[in-house]
Parts: C-alpha cells; sequence; structure tokens
C-alpha cells in the first residue's frame, strides 16, 4: 500500500498557452495510505485523465507522481504494483472463477497454500465462495464483473487499487449491493482505493474522500458532508444534490445585505467582505419563515410539485428563481401567494468569484 | 388530440410481450409509461406511433380508427434514447427539416426560436457529431418540437445522458410539456424522472398495464403490491403481517392498530407496505419504534439511504441530507403507523396513508 502525491499538470497539445489546453490544470494532491477516494465530475472533467496518471498509463506533460515518495512518473503499472478494475469484466472465459481470482497471484509466484487461502476470503466477500469452480463463461454479467473486482482485490500487497466507473454494467437493483460489498472490503483489507465515476450516488457512498473536478481542475477534496454543507465552490454547490444549491447575487455594504432587491442584516458576527457576492442556499434547507423575519426574503410561488417522497417548491424573487425541498406533510402556499424564505441562516454559504468565504 | 388504445394486445411468436389492455390517454397532457426493461413500455409505445401493429384491439385517434394506418400516414415526432440527427445536416438544416417538407414559411425565424427554447443557438451552423451528447439529443428534441405533432413520443430520451444534464434537460421539457399543445407520453424506468414530469402514469410490469391515473395519485395510492413495487425508488419496504384482534403483528412481533377494512379481518396473509421516507432517525409523538444493525448508508447528494436489517426485514430508510453510520452500528428507526400501506394476500390495496400537505 502506498501513500500518493501528485504535483503535476497535464496536456495533450505539445505547447499548452491557456487554461483550456490543459487536460489537467496544475494540481497538488495526497492521497493517504489505506484511504478510501472517488474522482467524480462531468464528461470532460479530466477524472480519468488522473487516474490513468496514477496507474502508470499516462505520463504527465509536467511535474511528479511520488508512492511513499519514490518517483514513479514514468514507472509502468507493474512497477507500480497497481491493481486495475474496469468498466467492463477483464477474466478469462476459459477459467473457472477460482482460476481467474488466482490468477494475479499465480502471475506473482505467490505460493500456492497463500493463495487459496487469500482466494477463499476474496471469494467469501464477494458470496461467490459457491460458484469457485464454475466456468466463467456461462456466469451473467454483473457475476462476471465481480470476479474483475475479486481480481482487483485479491493481493494484499498492491500500492493501490485503480476502479474506472467499476459498475456500469451491473443492474441497477445489484448496484448498491455492490457498492455495500465494496465498502465492507475497504474496511476490512485496508487497502487504498481509488475510484472513478460521473455517478454522485457512487462516488458519495463508496468514498471516504471525494474529489470533485471540473474541467481540468480539482475543486474540492471532501468527505461527503462537507461537500453538502460547505462547497468550496460554486460548482460543487450546484453538481452535488438534485437539484443543487440555490445562488442569489447579493451586494454587501456597511454590514448589510442587498439580496434581490431587499436589504438584509448581515448575519451576526459573520464579517462579510464589502462588493459583490453571491449567497448559496441549498433547497434543503431554504425554510418557511414569518412575514419580515430577519434574514427572509418574500417570494412568489410559482409552482408546488409532489414529488411523492418530498414537495418541490419553485418560487421567484427578483428575475431568479428559488428552489425548497419540505416533507409531504408540509402545508405550502400556493401559486401565486408569497412564501417567505429564510435566505440567510446557520446552513447559508457565501462565495466570492465562486470560491467559498470562510 | 384523444389517444385511445381498446383492447390492445401484442403477441409475437408464442410470447405475449403485452396483454389485453384499454387506455384512454389524458388529451394534452404527458402520460408516463413506467416500468423495468421488458415491461413493455417499447412495444406500447409503437403500436401507439404506428410502427407495429397490434395482434388484436384498436387505435383510435379523435375517436377515428387508425389501427392499420402506417406511421408516415399519421403525424407523430418520436425521440429515442440514441441521439439520432441527420449527421451529414448542421443543426440549423436538422431542425428545419420537418418545416421544409411542411412546406412552411418563415422556417429561419422558427428554427432559431426553437434552438432557443432549447439553448442550441449558438450551434446553429455546427454539425451534430461536433456537440457532446447532451447538445445532440436537443437537436433531436427541437426536431420533434419542430413537427409541431399533436402526438409526441419520447422513448427514456434522457437514459444516456450524465446526471446533471438529465435534471436540467427534464425541468425543460417538463415546462414544454405543461404548455399542452401535444399528448406527450414518455417511456422511463425511473420512478423518480416519473415524478418530477408530473402529468398522468401508466405502471407496466411485464406486458400488463397495472394502473394509470394522475402520477402523484398513483404513487400515494397504487393499487396493489405490483404497482407500490413498480414505483418506489429506493424500493418500498414490505413486511410480512397478521391480522390480529386489535389490528395488525408484524414480522418481528411488532404489533399496530391500524383501522382495516372488513375484507382484512382475521387475514394471516397480508403486507405492510413503508415508503423509505416514512421512516426517520428522530421520534415524532405516536411513533413505533423499530431496531436494528446498519449495512450500508447510501448518499446520493440531496438524501441518505440506510440499509437496516431489523426484526421486521432488512429496511431502507430515506434521510433528507448527508448523514454518517458505521456498518453494523445500531439504530433506532421510528415511523407514524398512520403512514403504513396495507395490501392483501393477492396484492390489492387495503388500505393507503391519508394525504397530508400541499396546499
Amino acid at each position: 500500500m502506498a501513500h500518493i502525491t501528485l504535483d503535476l499538470a497535464h496536456s495533450y497539445k505539445p505547447r499548452p498557452q491557456q487554461d483550456s489546453d490543459y487536460a489537467l490544470l496544475p494540481l497538488a494532491m495526497e492521497f493517504q495510505d489505506g484511504g478510501a477516494y472517488a474522482l467524480l465530475g462531468p464528461s470532460g472533467c479530466g477524472k480519468t485523465t488522473m487516474l490513468n496518471i496514477m496507474s502508470g498509463l499516462l505520463v504527465p506533460s509536467h511535474g511528479k507522481v511520488l508512492f511513499d515518495g519514490r518517483d514513479v512518473t514514468r514507472a509502468s503499472p507493474q512497477e507500480r504494483n497497481i491493481a486495475q478494475v474496469f468498466q467492463f469484466p477483464v477474466i478469462y472465459d476459459t477459467m473457472t472463477v477460482a482460476e481467474n481470482l488466482a490468477f494475479p497471484l499465480r502471475n506473482r509466484k505467490v505460493p500456492e497454500d497463500q493463495i487459496k487461502q487469500r482466494v477463499g476470503v476474496i471469494a467469501e466477500m464477494l458470496e461467490m465462495s459457491g460458484q469457485l469452480n464454475q466456468r466463467a463463461a456461462g456466469l451473467a454479467a454483473d457475476a462476471k464483473q465481480k470476479i474483475s473486482l475479486g481480481r482487483g482485490l485479491v493481493r494484499a500487497d498492491v500500492a493501490a487499487v485503480l476502479f474506472d466507473e467499476p459498475l456500469t454494467v451491473i443492474d441497477p437493483h445489484l448496484k448498491w449491493q455492490l457498492r455495500r460489498k465494496l465498502k465492507q472490503i475497504h474496511h476490512e483489507l485496508k487497502l487504498t482505493l481509488i475510484y472513478v465515476t460521473h455517478d454522485q450516488v457512487e462516488a458519495l457512498t463508496f468514498a471516504d474522500q471525494v474529489v470533485v473536478m471540473s474541467r481540468g481542475k480539482v475543486m474540492q477534496l471532501g468527505t461527503p458532508d462537507a461537500l453538502f454543507e460547505r462547497p468550496q465552490h460554486q460548482f460543487v454547490g450546484h453538481f452535488i444534490g438534485s437539484p443543487g444549491m440555490n445562488f442569489l447575487p447579493a451586494q454587501s455594504a456597511a454590514g448589510r445585505l442587498q439580496v434581490a432587491g431587499h436589504a438584509l442584516e448581515q448575519p451576526a458576527g459573520r464579517g462579510l467582505p464589502e462588493g459583490a457576492l453571491q449567497v448559496g442556499v441549498r433547497p434543503e434547507y431554504l425554510a418557511l419563515a414569518q412575514p419580515g423575519a430577519a434574514g427572509a426574503l418574500p417570494c412568489t410561488v410559482q409552482r408546488v410539485q409532489d414529488i411523492g417522497t418530498y414537495q418541490m417548491l419553485t418560487a421567484q424573487v427578483g428575475e431568479h428563481l428559488l428552489r425548497a425541498r419540505f416533507a409531504p406533510e408540509q402545508r405550502l402556499p400556493a401559486p401565486g401567494e408569497t412564501a417567505w424564505l429564510q435566505v440567510l441562516g446557520a446552513h447559508t454559504c457565501y462565495y466570492q468569484n465562486e470560491e467559498l468565504l470562510p | 388530440m384523444d389517444l385511445a388504445l381498446e383492447r390492445i394486445h401484442k403477441k409475437v411468436g408464442a410470447q405475449t410481450w403485452l396483454y389485453e389492455l384499454d387506455m384512454a390517454l389524458q388529451s394534452n397532457a404527458v402520460t408516463v409509461l413506467l416500468g423495468a426493461t421488458q415491461a413493455g413500455k417499447t412495444s406500447l409505445m409503437r403500436i401507439m406511433a404506428g410502427l407495429d401493429a397490434p395482434t388484436g384491439g384498436r387505435v383510435r385517434v379523435d375517436g377515428r380508427d387508425v389501427t392499420g394506418m402506417p406511421v408516415r400516414e399519421r403525424n407523430v415526432a418520436m425521440v429515442y434514447q440514441q441521439f439520432i440527427n441527420y449527421p451529414s445536416m448542421s443543426v440549423a438544416d436538422n431542425i428545419a427539416s420537418p418545416l421544409k417538407l411542411r412546406g412552411e414559411k418563415n422556417v429561419a425565424a422558427r428554427v432559431r426560436e426553437l434552438a432557443e427554447r432549447l439553448h442550441i443557438d449558438m450551434f446553429l451552423d455546427r454539425l451534430p457529431a461536433e456537440l457532446s451528447g447532451g447538445q445532440q439529443q436537443r437537436v433531436a428534441l427541437a426536431r420533434a418540437l419542430a413537427k409541431g405533432a399533436p402526438l409526441m413520443l419520447l422513448d427514456e430520451p434522457l437514459v444516456n445522458l450524465d446526471y446533471k444534464l438529465r435534471e436540467e434537460l427534464r425541468e425543460e421539457l417538463a415546462q414544454l410539456f405543461a404548455a399542452g399543445q401535444s399528448t406527450v407520453v414518455y417511456a422511463t424506468t425511473e420512478p423518480g424522472e416519473a415524478l418530477l414530469l408530473g402529468g398522468y402514469t401508466a405502471v407496466l410490469d411485464e406486458g400488463r398495464l397495472l394502473q394509470y391515473g394522475p402520477t402523484a395519485e398513483v404513487f400515494h395510492a397504487p393499487c396493489s403490491l405490483r404497482v407500490a413495487r413498480a414505483f418506489s425508488d429506493p424500493p418500498i419496504n414490505l413486511v410480512p403481517a397478521v391480522a390480529t384482534a386489535a389490528g395488525l403483528r408484524l414480522q418481528g412481533g411488532l404489533e399496530l392498530a391500524p383501522r382495516l377494512p372488513l375484507a382484512a379481518a382475521s387475514a394471516a396473509d397480508l403486507t405492510v407496505g413503508l415508503r423509505a421516507s416514512a421512516l426517520r432517525v428522530q421520534a415524532r409523538p405516536g411513533d413505533v419504534a423499530v431496531q436494528g444493525q446498519v449495512e450500508l448508508a447510501e448518499i446520493s447528494g440531496s438524501d441518505t439511504f440506510v440499509h437496516v436489517a431489523t426484526p421486521m426485514g432488512e429496511v431502507v430508510a430515506q434521510l433528507t441530507g448527508v448523514h454518517y453510520f458505521a456498518l453494523g452500528s445500531t439504530l433506532s428507526l421510528y415511523f407514524d403507523p398512520a403512514q403504513v400501506y396495507v395490501f392483501a394476500g393477492h396484492g390489492a390495496l387495503l388500505l393507503a396513508p391519508a394525504r397530508m400537505g400541499g396546499h
């Protein structure tokens, strides 16, 4: 297992001039030994480029990759001792499940008794103990992918296991079982796991730490809770959650905050800088308030949707729309009526130039 | 436009793809066809479009029998999962094609208006292949809208897009549909998508139409266990129960006293349904409690879905926001006994929770 340090940038173009020439903008990051990480972002954000640089499939155009302080920038995946699991099953159809799982160990000349023991442990974790002697050829796609996962996890001495969208081929109702398996396996084996996905459920469920990326840039490295409560960048607020965070432009001056044509008292002790800001509040935290309450804005209700497990209220203030989420039993004002919404509160975030203010 | 299906069924060889069904679609509104893969959504849509003939039954448009009429003689617009555009034509020409076919005037202005509505007006001169997946699907949608057909059929149009794009486009589509100029049919496998689109929902399962009605109504009062199962995400929690003198005894021993209809008296094969969102971790007055071990907490970004092994069986609780639970830790869940569904042994709904809230 290894502690991975990245201090690099990558451009597929020979002489990058501007930000858009980079697949990965300059970044410095540490991945702790034994941690579970997810790289999350929309397609084209650079997450797969970062994974390929860590695995050794790609040499970065600038900078270095260190494993436990050792420079491995130009080392192959074998030299780095990396295991990888891809989107689609990579297994030998003619071999049995047990032979497939044992393959990475046999390749490295691990003694037979140790192989047997380790294959047994992994098969047990993946609930495949009953299928060990079955040919892989006859198995369903998700069982084959489980073997791929098992092959990635079978070696105890790997520096890290890298997953590239490994649950794509898995049926939706089986996905959560495999997510649970991966999480349990991480707790039991304490391997360094790095997981690339565009699916926020997978990233937030699997990882202790999530790297949110957009356009070649790392926007935030944080726990799921931090991404929800304190998005470091407006992009993270928008990207995490469905719908994402609401934003309202505001002007801060002399202890007051001008929001959508209304002058609000700044929250006590907040010490916001003067000038143009953005106020961010999640739909989950936008509560109904008494008319005229401090930090609340009068909004015109546009729509109330019954989404089954919750209600979504869409309201307009000035030229801006706000989304607020309520429990199914909550009584809500009707479209056309005025709703006072608590915009400034304990969970409200403030942004300047799209970056979170402390 | 009125679209009605009468005693429609479809067999292919020895296999039944659609069992006999009747359905009068809500005019100029969106009807969601909700079901897992193989439920019959696409088969039904192809019959509505005239791409396939039913084995038996009638398709009526505004009262007129169009059953054997091929698709080219009907006025139907379709959008598929795959992004289908004319690859050698510019985005503008793609959108313009149905307008030109109809010999319409002011084509350029109409193209611009549609492109603006779908936020692709900056790409009008490009070829579809130069656009992202989301943008390509917007072009296909704009072309379908340009057709101005009274019937628009969309077969899982957002399934191949990233979730943020899906969220954005679904919102825009919901608004376009709400304008009420066409009868829209929208197939999806996702219960959440049906609820976000609103309108009306038809729940399909293994070739059978199980229920059709206003979307929220079908969700809150599913007529059977099968509908409740098909129309829930996360899956509705189902617990075997028996009727007792006092009410119900759930698997694991929990006793509830709902007002059951006479039909349920002394039944030993009832099923209690409890939506994941009805379970909570903080008790309110009148709640009952159930304790268990945490198996996993799935975090969606807006919600946390906690899977808990309890004496009732394995249940999922939906909690708003991001919460952490250690695997294997003990957790108490609470729910209001008035929030349970009760289903008879044969699956029919006996009791649904009273609806609250709204405006």
